[in-house]
């Protein structure tokens, strides 16, 4: 039981990330932003290929950096070319594909074998024992909850939040929304990207198809967390990304090892959790709707 | 101070629905002007605000604001100088933020001053609250509530304090009381004519109340299919009647005038 919390505390801190970028994009801007697989992968080839020639540290921020440009391109998609959202992610996407093989040295699967990542250089400085991994991925994952959370409270921060609640609003306000989508899917990527760096450097392996489902995972675990936590203040909302991602992780644990239902149906389970937990609101109301024509179908009667 | 040229837009050209709402209209407005429009359904009263206010470029002709053509900047850049109130009250502040953090944005349009990574401060709440206590509504003690709460007079009182708090060159009102109850709108309007002669702004203001149309204001413009057909101004507005008014109308336009929301008195 110990070893299912420790795996569900380590992935679920650095899997917050991702819904952190989704908290950004999909609650924020208001965008589904698709590019997140794609981006996962860049950062997992990035950081694990900066590790392989001795770089662990730094390709967490080259992973960052990628993951920026990244979304940088998706958001330049929509805003200047007129690609519709969703198509701009896919189109994204699909392009990082073949980037992430050239991230890997055109291959589709890199490993590190002898060299330090941050988490064995943080083991040896013996902080944490045998807690250092989670530890050290809970305080990058604080660290940056903190900084998006001083962030969406700054002039800028306004302006992009305001983007994705009354975009006509934020233009009357002498801001170009073009910018802000772009500095909002940039820092999302950028996040997306940091997630991957760690996941890579973790399991010291990147694999150009680590990273599929991860958007739909992600908005899971999102709304599982403000499901169980409730979706109130902004601090609220990101305190949710870690745990709901927690609790998705100690699921996803506990039917590993049970094996309650097959692993394989995993998937399955995800894409009905985030379907069920976005239509709920209009299922509700239909459901209303329904007992009241009903009931005054009696009445009338 | 603005000056429209031979301003044309036609909208789906070259189709069945084709719809010339602006033709080659021309206007000049003074500093300190406070000037009424009316106009019957679908006369291009909004479409001559849209344009002005850039949401989308003319066809052709030029728009010039204090000196500076605008023709071809986008809304984003005109908003500095100009503010704009619509007929819906939600379109104008962002729900799921708190008063103080609606007024936040609106005091970007006063540009350098404030750093893009400050956060709203002690002096700046102060402020906000200043402002707010004017609106007399009570909102001044609300600075951390939601927007989305408010009522429609209240989100259209604090988007009139978005829109003038850093007083802007030109104020573009439209029907910005049509969707209130009396009450409310008689309490915006108030406000408006306050706010207005206390910052001396000039504005334009579309309204299909032919009383008020008169009655406020130093010059009234009437449209019809995309121009300008009545110009009234200086005495002879002073003693202008909104029997005139729908007179006048007949007379120019050949027909009765129709508007499904016109009103002869308050
Ligand atoms: N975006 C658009 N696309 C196509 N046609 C449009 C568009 N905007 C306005 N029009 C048309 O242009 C004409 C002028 O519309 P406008 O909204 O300016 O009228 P208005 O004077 O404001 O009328 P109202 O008193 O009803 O508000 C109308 O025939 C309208 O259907
Ligand atoms: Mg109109």
């Amino acid at each position: 039981m110990l070893y299912v919390t420790q795996t569900a505390l380590l992935l679920g801190c650095i899997y917050a990330i991702v819904s952190l970028a989704l908290f950004i994009s999909f609650r924020i801007l208001n965008i589904a932003d698709l590019t997140t697989d794609g981006c996962f992968v860049l950062g997992m080839a990035v950081s694990v290929s900066a590790s392989v020639h001795g770089h662990p540290v730094l390709g967490l921020f080259l992973a960052m950096l990628a993951g920026c440009a990244a979304g940088a391109v998706t958001a330049l998609l929509q805003t200047r070319c007129g690609v519709p959202a969703i198509l701009a992610g896919i189109v994204t996407n699909t392009g990082l594909y073949t980037m992430n093989l050239m991230a890997m040295g055109w291959s589709s699967n890199i490993n590190i074998l002898k060299q330090e990542t941050v988490y064995t250089l943080f083991r040896s400085t013996g902080i944490g024992g045998s807690w250092y991994n989670i530890l050290l991925s809970f305080v990058i994952m604080a660290l940056f909850m903190v900084i998006i959370r001083l962030f969406l409270a700054t002039r800028l921060g306004l302006s992009v939040r305001a983007t994705g609640d009354n975009p006509d609003m934020v233009a009357a306000s002498s801001i170009d929304p073009r910018k802000t989508i772009l500095i909002g899917l940039v820092i999302a990527n950028s996040l997306t990207a940091l997630a991957g760096a760690l996941i890579g450097q973790m399991q010291k392996t990147a694999d150009i198809n680590g990273g599929t489902g991860i958007v739909v995972i992600g908005l899971a675990c999102l709304i599982i967390g403000e499901t169980v936590i409730g979706r109130g203040s902004l601090t609220r909302n990101i305190i949710a990304c870690f745990i709901g991602n927690f609790v998705y992780r100690m699921i996803y644990a506990v039917i590993l090892q049970t094996r309650i239902i097959p692993v394989d149906c995993l998937k399955l389970m995800t894409a009905l959790i985030v379907a069920l937990a976005i239509a709920l609101p209009t299922i509700r109301e239909n459901a209303a709707l329904y007992r009241r024509i009903r009931e005054e179908g009696h009445r009338n009667a | 101070m603005l000056d429209l040229i031979e301003v044309s837009k036609t909208f789906e050209p070259g189709t069945v629905n084709e719809k010339k709402a602006l033709d080659r209209l021309s206007l000049h407005v003074d500093k300190g002007d406070f000037i009424t429009i009316v106009g019957s359904n679908g006369a291009g009263k909004t479409t001559l605000f849209n344009a002005i206010a850039g949401n989308f470029l003319a066809d052709r002709g030029r728009i010039v604001l204090n000196g500076q053509d605008i023709t071809f900047l986008p809304v984003h850049q005109r908003s500095r100088q100009i503010g704009r109130l619509f007929q819906d009250p939600l379109k104008g502040t962002a729900p799921h933020m708190t008063i103080e953090e609606n007024l936040a944005l609106a005091y970007r349009r006063a540009g350098g001053k404030t750093s893009l990574f400050s956060r709203i401060s002690s002096q700046d709440r102060r402020q906000f609250r200043e402002a707010l206590k004017e609106l007399d509504m009570g909102l001044e003690n609300r600075l951390t509530t939601p927007v989305g709460t408010l009522s429609g007079g209240q989100r259209q009182a604090l988007t009139l304090l978005m829109a003038t708090i850093v007083p802007p060159a030109l104020l573009l009102l439209d029907e910005h009381t049509a969707a209130l109850d009396p009450g409310a709108a008689e309490k915006i309007m108030a406000l408006t004519e306050q706010i207005v002669s206390r910052d001396k702004v000039t504005c334009l203001m579309i309204t299909h109340n032919l009383q008020q149309a008169v009655s406020i204001g130093n010059r009234t413009l009437m449209m019809e299919n995309g121009r300008i057909i009545l110009d009234i101004s200086g005495e002879e507005h002073s003693r202008l009647t909104a029997e005139d008014l729908i007179r006048r109308f007949r007379e120019t336009a050949g027909r009765s005038f129709d508007n499904d929301r016109i009103l002869l008195s308050d």
